[in-house]
């Protein structure tokens, strides 16, 4: 079968802002980057907004206001207001840690359209351990103001090893705080996460016992709340259509500027990828060799490229392919017709293992996890402890 | 923070899958005022040529009959109304029973709700 070029690409319908990776939290299962040292100084007030206006010309209409901890940028809701008029609907991903009265009223008069509010588990316990910080309590309340400014309120939560077992008392939770939906979202091996990926991959038997809490759930509570499952792709045999393609409808730009076609692709070896203080949006989604580079097949190898499949699933995902063969290229080894597919039953099993070992034991943590920190969390950090006293 | 995972694009008005909209269609009145659902955006958008329907982290993009029956959707207008105004404005007859079907749909799907 033979490659075919790749048409000229719809707009960047889907827009992410990382605006900053400052964050509170030090999450386990974070995808930000792992080596925050060499990222830039952050854009100033003045870029996010001209990268709003030249994004909404293009056709973007999602915005997605995210980090690292959004709040912690005192110009969010600045931003928020000239989303709004520029006609985003605006999704602000927070953890909630920096939310106050003011700033949620503030963001309200701003035109914001909807928060998602992380949890790391039902229990103030493993909520805390996995962020590395004492926030359960405070989420609560922001939840409860959530609610109280009339947004439509969608949690989300990180599934893992450590807190699957938990999905009903989760999603208890969820409903107690009045969520109109829940992402009960399986991590993706991506940063921190791929560092981390031998602590909290679930095994096979957690991830089912998940899957039938959620369905007796959502025949108790029917219409009442939305609950979205996001099966970990290590568990399939086909994968997931990352991005819909890269460079086909999702653009992030982070918080020094740097735009991608996805929010890890930095990862990617050999990409050049533009920076919003030199070039347009236009520029950057219509002419960068970066946001062409996965677009179309040509760049597909076998068994991808002969796959009826390709056009469904695009070949699974660029990062995954890359930081398990070491070839971004390569088809995403969740997919069972890859060469590579032992590398993810290989984790899986491993997984198995330590699940049974774990089980046996009193329920630990068999290798210690790693967390992020840089000079700001740092910060955050010791004022945390300081407030525990 | 997690990977966006549900930032999916739908194209269409075919109702997303069981899983994620458990509602059952129910009978709607001509009477029955719909307007677009609480936590929904409708708008139209140029760089589509569609109205598209907004909502956490989703858009749905309308085709041509489904954007005319919801921008009348204004919670003022009875079905009955409506109708007529599509009837008219698309100089066509017989679309109570096109309309009522979509309503029903979009009003399982949270994209609309009735006010009687």
């Amino acid at each position: 079968m033979s490659a075919v070029a790749a048409p000229r690409p719809g707009p960047p319908l889907w827009l992410l802002l990382e605006l900053t990776y400052r964050c509170p939290l030090h999450c386990a299962f974070c995808y930000n980057p792992t080596n925050l040292a060499e990222t830039g100084a952050e854009l100033a007030t003045e870029d996010w907004l001209r990268v709003l206006r030249e994004a909404r010309e293009l056709g973007a209409v999602q915005l997605g206001l995210s980090g690292g901890e959004p709040l912690a940028r005192d110009d969010l809701e600045e931003i928020v207001a000239e989303a709004h008029g520029l006609g985003y609907y605006i999704n602000l991903i927070t953890s909630g840690v920096g939310m106050t009265e003011q700033r949620i009223a503030a963001l309200k008069q701003a035109g914001l359209d909807h928060i998602q509010l992380s949890f790391q588990d039902s229990t103030r316990e493993v909520n805390d351990f996995l962020s590395s910080t004492r926030t359960f309590e405070l989420k609560s309340r922001v939840a409860a103001m959530i609610k109280r400014h009339d947004y439509p309120m969608v949690l989300n939560v990180v599934l893992h090893r450590l807190n699957i077992d938990h999905v009903e008392q989760i999603l208890d939770m969820a409903d107690r705080l009045g969520a109109e939906y829940l992402e009960l979202a399986n991590t993706q091996y991506y940063g921190w996460a791929w560092k981390n990926r031998e602590s909290l991959l679930p095994s096979r038997e957690q991830v089912r016992r998940a899957e039938e809490a959620t369905a007796r759930f959502r025949e108790r509570v029917g219409n009442r709340m939305q609950v979205y499952f996001v099966v970990p792709d290590y568990f399939e045999t086909r994968p997931k259509p990352c991005m819909n393609g890269l460079g086909s409808v999702f653009l992030t730009v982070t918080p020094d500027g740097t735009a991608l076609p996805c929010h890890a692709a930095k990862m990617l070896p050999g990409l050049d990828f533009p920076n919003v203080r030199e070039a347009s949006i236009g520029d950057i989604w219509y002419a960068s060799p970066g946001f062409d580079r996965f677009r179309g097949d040509s760049w597909m190898k076998e068994p991808c490229r002969s796959c009826p499949e390709k056009t469904r699933d695009f070949g699974g995902c660029r990062c995954q392919a890359y930081l398990l063969t070491g070839d971004a290229t390569n088809a995403d080894p969740v997919c069972e017709l890859s060469p590579h597919h032992h590398l993810i039953t290989e984790a899986v099993e491993r997984a198995e293992q330590a699940v049974a070992a774990g089980e046996a034991r009193a329920p630990a943590v068999e290798r210690p996890i790693l967390f992020f920190r840089d000079h700001r969390s740092r910060d955050h950090r010791s004022r945390d402890r300081r407030n525990q006293r | 923070m997690s990977t966006p995972s549900r930032t999916s694009v739908a194209s269409g008005t075919n109702p997303p899958s069981k899983s994620s909209a458990p509602g059952e269609p129910r009978r709607i009145a001509a009477t029955a005022k719909p307007a677009v659902g609480r936590g929904y955006r409708l708008q139209w958008e140029q760089a589509q040529q569609a109205h598209v329907l907004l909502y956490p982290e989703g858009m749905v993009k309308l085709n041509d009959s489904a954007g005319a029956i919801m921008s009348r959707c204004d919670g003022e207008r009875t079905i009955g109304q409506i109708v007529e105004d599509l009837e008219k404005t698309y100089d066509a007859s017989g679309l109570t029973g096109e309309v009522t079907a979509f309503v029903e749909m979009a009003v399982a799907q949270k994209w609309l709700e009735v006010r009687e």
